[in-house]
């Protein structure tokens, strides 16, 4: 065993890229959630957005376009099951299992020419001598765009929630949608937009994996990290700064486990690649175990609404 | 062009159906500046629908409204209140997770910002004697404070028409004495509100004017303070109702001893009971009043079983009960009916010979080695519907395809057949229109006089009056000593649940 090979900064660094697109695809179902649609399909929102945006970043050229495209894709499929649930007021459990598996199924053909092609590269940000910085340059200065894009959206989702009228209309559909109803709030229109929103950055989160994370496409690549963003939101009592926490800490103990994998720990490999999603449940269950922080829980979680009068 | 003279809100003809009901039918009636007028009818006469016509959340189906002489079609409540119209809900319209300014801001058009709502908020609270804290979580509030919420909302947009639906029923009687002073001070202002009830009392005390309707048509119009409640009563229900009769039996001995109860609520905001102690004996009718919230459906729940509990503290017939569970409790005759009618007390896409066989199956014999004997439980389901006049095609037919009272009668005489010795009801008449009720009432009556105990927990305090032998009240999960219903005074009830809780000192400043 070798342990020395683990450098603590690049840990963290890496850290840091492996959490992004869980932290994503989490704050667009905490935004979802709190509107009081449970949406399940996180999972295939992300693989879709994946596919998408892999394809036509080989196709254009351009990463930016891919992750556009990402999110358009990861939109579209969300707007399928706000359709189905919303509109026509189908199951919302059922419905988001099969938009995983409808996900799934649909990114594996869209996929099919693209396996073992490399995409085009995503540069870090350049921010000059600041990345020079020893040890917190390599953690703080040295990423790409989107992994500050996904920092600045957990301020952002926290500010617009507590702040913001629209994020108060939001939080109120979700709390009860008889009552926005009877205020003279649009509860499904609103729904649609957030569940949109929601399917816009499981995409994003999808196409991080595709484009830069990995960077390749192989079929069912996202494996459960939309599941694993679904629990975060959960767990994190419906508080972005929660799910940054939650997504930070599965990233990190994936990485100590690939990491001490490599240093040849005597655990079976089994038991180290099970354990970020033991560590982070497990976490996230202490830290929601007081029924007072349960009271983040939009009350009208997963029911159906349909306007009687 | 706005005309001075023209009526501040005027109602012509407003029709509104929908399937299998015409809700409103051709109705009109005028509301001047500072006038209170009451809509006065049954449940299910039409006076939500009418008002949410009003107040754009339902469009009418043939009619019109003008608004100051002009036309006035509102096609959204932003609509309305743009207009000058706010409305208080019955139910429905506060978020409990948020505060009470966050509330507040979701009821306005344009709410300034959260640090200056805040303070708009206690200067209109203090003003009107509604002592309210913007930070407090709603959850948090007593049912007399959210409505105070709802109004507060309402009045920081200085409306010119308030709309008020039977505001009164979650008050207690000190409460509601200063809701009416706050409304006489609004009116005073030159503020018109429409006052919705089925109360008598109260519209005749407060009203300037009533339209009264029936089946979702005006049957009458008068000056209310001219007329007898008794008078107003036959122009809502269109027919003479027979107060129940009770036989005076003398009470037996001791049912149901509860002792030192204290049981924290499973809901979200729900409210524990607290040290609770009661008694009820055979042939005796106990009433437990209160504010709704007060851990009046805890109270059914630890009774029924489906919260067990310390098992010392209920003794049922001598037995100790707390541990068990709802089977075992009515197996030894305890039976009982939750207030929730749909989802609660019955399961509602079941069928009526279902929903008789879930709680029947074990004081009747519905089963046989683990299956349902079908046939007897559809007996059973026609018992209770020729039993107690429940209009339904059929046992086959869903609960929900019921009319609340059909179902009320239902559930209740689901429980009475079963014979029980003890029988808890919450809220067995809340929805349901007179003539059920007083159905209900003379069954509960009934089953006292041939020896069984009754506990009935009502918000309805005329109820508990004609029915009930000994009366309590709940108030944050405390149960006050029983005391004998003969003799009680408005005055001592209402003290009994809790008073004006906070409010009687900003109103003396």
């Amino acid at each position: 065993m070798d342990f020395s090979a683990i450098n603590p900064t690049v840990l963290i660094a890496s850290l840091m890229v492996a959490s992004t697109p869980i932290l994503l695809a989490a704050l667009g179902e905490l935004i979802v959630e709190k509107a009081g649609v449970l949406n399940l399909g996180v999972e295939g929102m992300m693989i879709t957005g994946a596919v998408c945006g892999f394809a036509v970043a080989v196709e254009s050229g351009s990463p930016w376009l891919g992750f556009l495209a990402a999110m358009a894709g990861g939109a579209v499929l969300a707007l399928l099951f706000g359709v189905l649930t919303q509109l026509l007021l189908s199951n919302q459990v059922a419905t988001g299992l099969a938009l995983t598996l409808f996900g799934l199924g649909l990114s594996a053909l869209i996929g099919q020419g693209y396996i073992g092609i490399k995409p085009p590269p995503v540069g870090d940000v350049n921010f000059g001598p600041l990345a020079d910085i020893p040890v917190l340059g390599r953690i703080l200065f040295r990423h790409d765009i989107i992994v500050y894009f996904s920092l600045a959206m957990v301020a952002g989702t926290w500010w617009w929630l507590k702040s913001t009228r629209a994020g108060l209309i939001l939080r109120a559909v979700g709390e009860s949608h008889e009552a926005a109803h009877a205020l003279g709030y649009n509860v499904i229109g609103i729904r649609l937009a957030a569940i949109a929103f929601g399917g816009a950055m499981a995409g994003l989160g999808g196409a991080y994996l595709s484009l830069i994370r990995v960077p390749q496409w192989t079929e069912g690549m996202t494996a459960g990290a939309g599941w694993i963003a679904l629990a975060i939101v959960v767990f994190a009592s419906w508080r972005a700064g929660r799910v940054l926490l939650g997504a930070y800490l599965f990233g990190g103990v994936t990485v100590l486990q690939l990491n001490l994998q490599a240093a040849g720990l005597a655990v079976p490999v089994e038991y180290l690649s099970m354990s970020p999603y033991l560590i982070t449940i497990l976490v996230l269950v202490i830290m929601s175990s007081d029924r007072r922080k349960a009271l983040g829980a939009p009350a009208s979680l997963g029911r159906v609404f349909h306007a009687s009068s | 062009m706005t005309q001075t003279d023209a009526p501040l809100l005027s109602v012509d003809g407003l029709t509104k159906a929908y399937p299998g009901v015409v809700a409103n039918d051709h109705v009109s009636f005028e509301i001047q500046p500072g006038e209170v007028h009451a809509l006065l009818g049954e449940n299910g006469a039409g006076k939500s629908t009418l008002v949410k016509m009003i107040y754009g959340l339902v469009r009418p189906d043939a009619g019109g409204m003008r608004w100051q002489g002009d036309a006035y079609t509102p096609d959204s409540p932003h609509a309305a209140r743009g207009t000058g119209v706010a409305m208080v809900f019955q139910h429905f319209s506060l978020f409990d997770a948020l505060n009470v300014a966050e509330n507040v801001a979701l009821g306005m058009e344009n709410p300034p910002p959260m640090a200056e709502l805040s303070t708009q908020i206690l200067r209109v609270s203090m003003d009107y004697g509604l002592p309210l804290d913007p930070e407090r979580l709603v959850g948090e509030l007593s049912a007399g404070e959210r409505q105070r919420v709802e109004i507060i909302r309402c009045l920081l947009q200085d409306p010119k028409l308030l709309i008020m639906d039977e505001p009164t029923s979650v008050l207690t009687p000190q409460e509601v004495a200063i809701l009416f002073d706050t409304l006489r001070q609004l009116s005073k202002e030159g503020m018109a509100i429409l006052y919705i009830s089925h109360k008598l009392e109260e519209i005749r005390t407060l009203c300037d004017n009533a339209t009264i309707l029936r089946l979702g048509k005006v049957v009458d119009r008068c000056n209310p303070r001219e007329k007898t409640a008794r008078e107003l009563a036959e122009m809502m229900v269109g027919k003479l109702l027979h107060s129940p009769e009770r036989a005076g039996a003398t009470p037996g001995e001791i049912i149901l001893n509860v002792t030192g109860l204290t049981q924290a609520s499973p809901r979200p905001f729900g409210v524990g009971l607290k040290n609770v102690r009661l008694s009820v004996r055979a042939g005796e009718v106990l009433g437990i009043g209160g504010v709704a919230g007060n851990g009046q459906d805890e109270l059914l729940d630890v009774l029924s079983g489906e919260i067990r509990t310390v098992p010392g503290t209920i003794q049922f017939k001598g037995q100790t009960v707390g541990h068990l569970g709802p089977n075992a409790r009515r197996a030894l005759g305890l039976l009982a009916a939750p207030e929730e009618r749909l989802g609660h007390a019955a399961a509602p896409d079941m069928s009526l010979t279902e929903n008789a066989a879930l709680t029947g199956t074990i004081r009747e014999g519905l089963s046989d080695r683990g299956f349902i004997r079908w046939g007897a439980a559809r007996e059973f389901a026609e018992r209770i519907i020729e039993r107690f006049d429940v209009r339904t095609p059929g046992p086959d037919t869903a609960a929900r395809a019921l009319s609340g009272g059909n179902l009320q009668k239902f559930v209740i005489g689901r429980e009475v057949l079963q014979r029980p010795d003890l029988l808890v009801v919450n809220q067995p008449t809340w929805g349901v229109d007179a003539s059920a009720a007083a159905d209900i009432r003379q069954a509960l009556l009934d089953l006292a006089a041939q020896g069984a105990a009754v506990i009935v927990i009502s918000q309805d305090l005329d109820e508990l009056m004609e029915i009930c032998d000994q009366f309590a009240a709940l108030n944050e999960g405390r149960l006050t000593p029983p005391r004998p219903t003969k003799g009680l005074t408005v005055e001592e009830i209402g003290l009994m649940m809790g008073g004006a809780h906070d409010m009687e000192v900003a109103h003396a400043v």
